[in-house]
């Protein structure tokens, strides 16, 4: 049997892949545009629906950015108010570890998986960001390699909380009077680096045992965590021979943990265009970047490489001459600085809107966030299973650029067609989400062998460039 | 009608507030934790007209003891989180509000603030929150970042708890001012879409909250745009002068505890001084007596029934709050009684679910009609509305205009 393809709905961001200005968007906050997409990806019979977080709203030059979407839901509480609203599609969300607690987040988590029967899944991020941190008691702190260390023993709490209850631990026998098997259930202790804490967890075993734990994040810290800790890896790579080198990379890091290749799913976050045929995908992969960079954006994603105000340019002119500001200074917070050497990025597009006789907003549409997948139905469908089949992923976070019908389309003419192909199920088979995806009971809470923190400074401190 | 309608909802707590309710109750006890058994609830109260549910929630065990683990087997424990709660429901429910509780002392005012302002949208302006402080140490030990001592009855006299105790609602007060700001950091007209100048939103009408206080600073604005009641409801239990204070200068609903109409005079009568005191702006409170409800036909077999709970707790059971025992009618009478001295209403604590809750929606509530007590329909709209409470102008929208 061929391998089988896992697909989630990513509910567009705030970033300027989701187009606003176009007369079918609809509203970022109303619940009805998230049981819109969530009904439409269980309509689909998709793994799970995904939220992204971010924990303050960005600025760019100290103001509040205002040319993408603005605003978003909390995550736990809209995917808990979804599990009223579908019955099979997990429900996964994003939550930073850096600005919550263990205790807390463990707690909600099993809750979401109590109230969902089993269909909660948790994408964990870290932030070493002082920016978002002054919206917390906590405030930012940590570096970069010492906030891996933090999730890790964060998720390692939080799997010692999810099963600090045994399963059967609730009798509720009537009779007898026992509610409880044992008395105090619950008990766990935890004397470590970052959390030093005690007592007794609220929230008996949830369906899953554990909820699915999804990592996000590029660096070699980063991919050693999810190895050590993660059921599934959401990734960036968009391209077949990226996705390859970073699937054997993941994969390769799992057997120092005692763990198996199938046990941790790489689904990179991908977009789509679909058209009657090829050529007519084509014509609206166009005109869709031609939304998402207005020339207001344009500039001000230029600014994000050169790093300085280019407010004085002509969105339709050259681009400047002056090289990027490399200083720390930055004139974005609030999101990932996405290029690694920008002083060699904008020689590069310096380069090619000379070559190309390109303005600055059609030069930004040429060299930013091409979509992953373009073409008719048949063809899209055929791209994705030979990514699957050819280990560049084992699935796909596919994030529409429309709120909230943006995978209408997907779920009318792709599905169907990878269902033919028998890489994509047709109906449900389990009802969680850990079954869904394949993946067998939780590992009880242990200790990891590799450390974390070792493995990743072996692995190297320099961050490679995230492709745009 | 001499009166407007009071003002009736139910507090929710696993089985029911008396500890072997569990005991008698007509539902698995495992489902206790399941969304059936809470939406089951919540609908119940919808049919009743109610005007909202509370969820009780806490950091830890529930226990007999005032602090720490009890190592009973015999009464429930183990609890999800209200919130999450009450976000499962609100999909499945049209009118009710929905009140969930949580800690001002561990949890982070910038998610409270996220996480009510969400379950406003989710459920079109029905949200309310109930901060409550978290006073025992076996809480504080679940996060590890502050020394509480440990909470003893005998000591609550102490200058030293007394110092504790304000400091606890001087930040419980702090985190509420927060989470409002936070509400308002976003005007209702915020977003604006406008394709000419490519802006989705116009930043003059998104606010910092920029707090700074003793515990804690927040710099804001929201990720969340402004809930539709502008601010959700907030609602205190209070029991004595700090809290009362507290719910005066924070809350817009205070549930108080008296054990009979004198006292229910006196604690509105506290409570509006306190109003006077810190200077309360807006519409007053809304004051609500707390009080456990074992409901049945008739007398006697209500108190059968709280005769076996007893027999099954092995002794009476002890509130914070005073208890019924008896028929609905005979307990629409003695609401009617109390809520002369000023109360604009209840909050009942059914002592098993759904039992008591059933009497409540199906005979409790018809009995006050029949009085002119209480209103045959949803007016229609959200919580505040239901509650007579007008929907607030932004605070920074004043200010920007001004
Ligand atoms: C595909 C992907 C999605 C991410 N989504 C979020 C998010 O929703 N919220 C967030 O705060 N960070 C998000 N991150 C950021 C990561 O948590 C992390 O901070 C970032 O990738 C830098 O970490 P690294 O150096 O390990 O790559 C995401 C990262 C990736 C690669």
């Amino acid at each position: 049997m061929p391998k089988q393809i896992i697909l989630a709905a990513h509910f567009p961001g705030v970033n300027n892949q989701t187009v606003w200005s176009d007369p079918e968007s609809g509203s970022q906050i109303d619940f009805a545009s998230f049981v819109h997409l969530a009904r439409t990806a269980e309509r689909g019979k998709f793994d799970f629906f995904f939220l992204a977080e971010g924990l303050r709203l960005r600025e760019q030059h100290g103001q509040i950015y205002d040319l993408d979407v603005v605003g978003r839901p909390d995550s736990l509480t809209v995917l808990a108010a979804l599990a009223a609203v579908t019955s099979r599609l997990g429900l996964a969300g994003t939550m930073n570890a850096t600005f919550r607690e263990p205790y807390e987040l463990a707690r909600q988590l099993a809750t979401l998986d109590h109230l969902s029967a089993g269909r909660a899944g948790w994408n964990v991020v870290t932030s070493s960001d002082a920016f978002t941190g002054e919206n917390f008691r906590r405030g930012g702190f940590l570096d970069h390699g010492l906030r891996y260390e933090r999730a890790a023993e964060f998720v390692r709490v939080a799997r010692r909380l999810w099963d600090s209850w045994p399963a059967g631990a609730v009798l509720g026998d009537q009779l007898t009077g026992r509610f409880v098997r044992e008395p105090d259930p619950g008990a766990f202790a935890h004397h470590g680096e970052q959390f030093d804490i005690a007592g007794h967890f609220t929230v008996p075993r949830s369906p899953q045992g554990h909820p699915v734990v999804i990592q996000a994040g590029d660096s070699p810290q980063g991919r050693e965590f999810a190895a050590a800790e993660a059921d599934a890896i959401f990734s960036r790579h968009g391209t077949l021979e990226a996705g390859q080198a970073f699937y054997a990379d993941v994969k390769s890091r799992l057997v120092r943990y005692g763990r198996s290749p199938d046990d941790l799913k790489i689904i990179p976050g991908v977009t789509f265009v679909l058209g009657d045929t090829d050529a007519e995908a084509q014509e609206r992969a166009r005109h869709i970047r031609r939304q998402q960079v207005s020339p207001q954006t344009a500039i001000r994603l230029l600014e994000q490489v050169w790093n300085r105000d280019l407010s004085g340019y002509d969105p339709d002119g050259p681009l400047p001459a002056e090289d990027p500001d490399v200083s720390d200074r930055s004139v974005i917070a609030g999101r990932t600085r996405m290029h690694a050497d920008p002083v060699d990025t904008a020689r590069k597009w310096r380069e090619l809107a000379e070559a190309k006789g390109l303005g600055i907003r059609e030069l930004v549409i040429e060299v930013t966030g091409r979509q992953s997948f373009i073409g008719s139905p048949e063809r899209v469908a055929g791209e994705l299973d030979h990514f699957v089949q050819s280990d560049a992923a084992d699935g796909f976070i596919l994030v529409p650029h429309l709120t909230p019908g943006g995978l209408d389309e997907f779920v009318d003419r792709v599905v169907p067609l990878l269902q033919e192909r028998g890489v994509f199920r047709t109906e449900y088979t389990t009802t969680t989400l850990r079954g869904h995806l394949g993946l067998g009971p939780p590992r009880a809470g242990r200790v990891t062998p590799g450390h974390v923190d070792a493995a990743g400074a072996a692995a190297g401190a320099g961050r490679p460039a995230v492709p745009a | 009608m001499p009166h407007p309608p009071l003002h009736l909802a139910v507090a929710l707590d696993g089985a029911g507030w008396h500890p072997a309710a569990w005991r008698v109750a007509a539902v698995e006890p495992g489902t206790l934790f399941s969304a059936g058994y809470w939406a089951g609830l919540v609908a119940e109260a919808e049919r009743g007209l109610l005007d909202f549910v509370t969820i009780e929630d806490s950091l830890d065990l529930q226990s007999t003891r005032p602090d720490g683990p009890d190592g009973r087997t015999d009464q429930v424990r183990g609890r999800l989180d209200a919130v999450l709660l009450a976000a499962r429901i609100a999909p499945l429910t049209s009118h009710i509000g929905l009140i969930p509780t949580t800690s001002t002392t561990h949890t982070e005012p910038f998610h409270v603030s996220t996480g009510i302002a969400t379950l406003d949208h989710v459920s079109s302006g029905r949200a309310g929150w109930r901060p409550r402080v978290s006073a025992r140490r076996s809480e504080a030990a679940h996060f590890g970042r502050r020394e509480l001592p440990e909470l003893r009855p005998d000591r609550l006299d102490e200058p030293g708890y007394v110092q504790l105790v304000g400091d606890l609602f001087a930040e419980a007060a702090d985190a509420v001012e927060v989470v409002r700001r936070l509400w308002d950091s976003w005007q209702d007209d915020a977003v604006i879409r406008d394709v000419s100048t490519g802006r989705f939103v116009d930043r003059d009408r998104l606010h910092y909250a920029d707090f700074r206080g003793r515990w804690f600073s927040v710099k804001g604005p929201s990720i969340v745009p402004r809930p539709p009641q502008g601010q959700p409801v907030v609602a205190a239990l209070a029991h004595s002068s700090v809290p009362y204070a507290f719910a005066a200068g924070s809350a817009d609903v205070v549930f108080v505890t008296p054990s009979d109409a004198a006292q229910a005079e006196a604690i509105v009568t506290e409570v509006r001084a306190a109003e006077e005191t810190v200077g309360r702006t807006g519409a007053p409170l809304r004051i609500l007596a707390d009080l456990t409800v074992l409901l049945d036909e008739d007398d006697s077999t209500a108190r059968r029934l709280r005769d076996r709970l007893t027999g099954l707790h092995g002794g009476e059971f002890d509130s914070d709050a005073a208890s019924f025992t008896g028929t609905p009618g005979r307990l629409a009478e003695q609401l009617g009684q109390w809520r002369r001295v000023g109360l604009d209403g209840f909050r009942l604590r059914p002592a098993v679910l759904p039992h008591d809750l059933t009497a409540i929606t199906r005979q409790l509530v018809p009995a006050l009609r029949d009085r002119g007590l209480f209103r045959d329909a949803y007016p229609g709209g959200t919580l505040r509305d239901l509650l007579g409470l007008p929907r607030p102008a932004n605070r920074y929208a004043a200010v920007a205009s001004a």
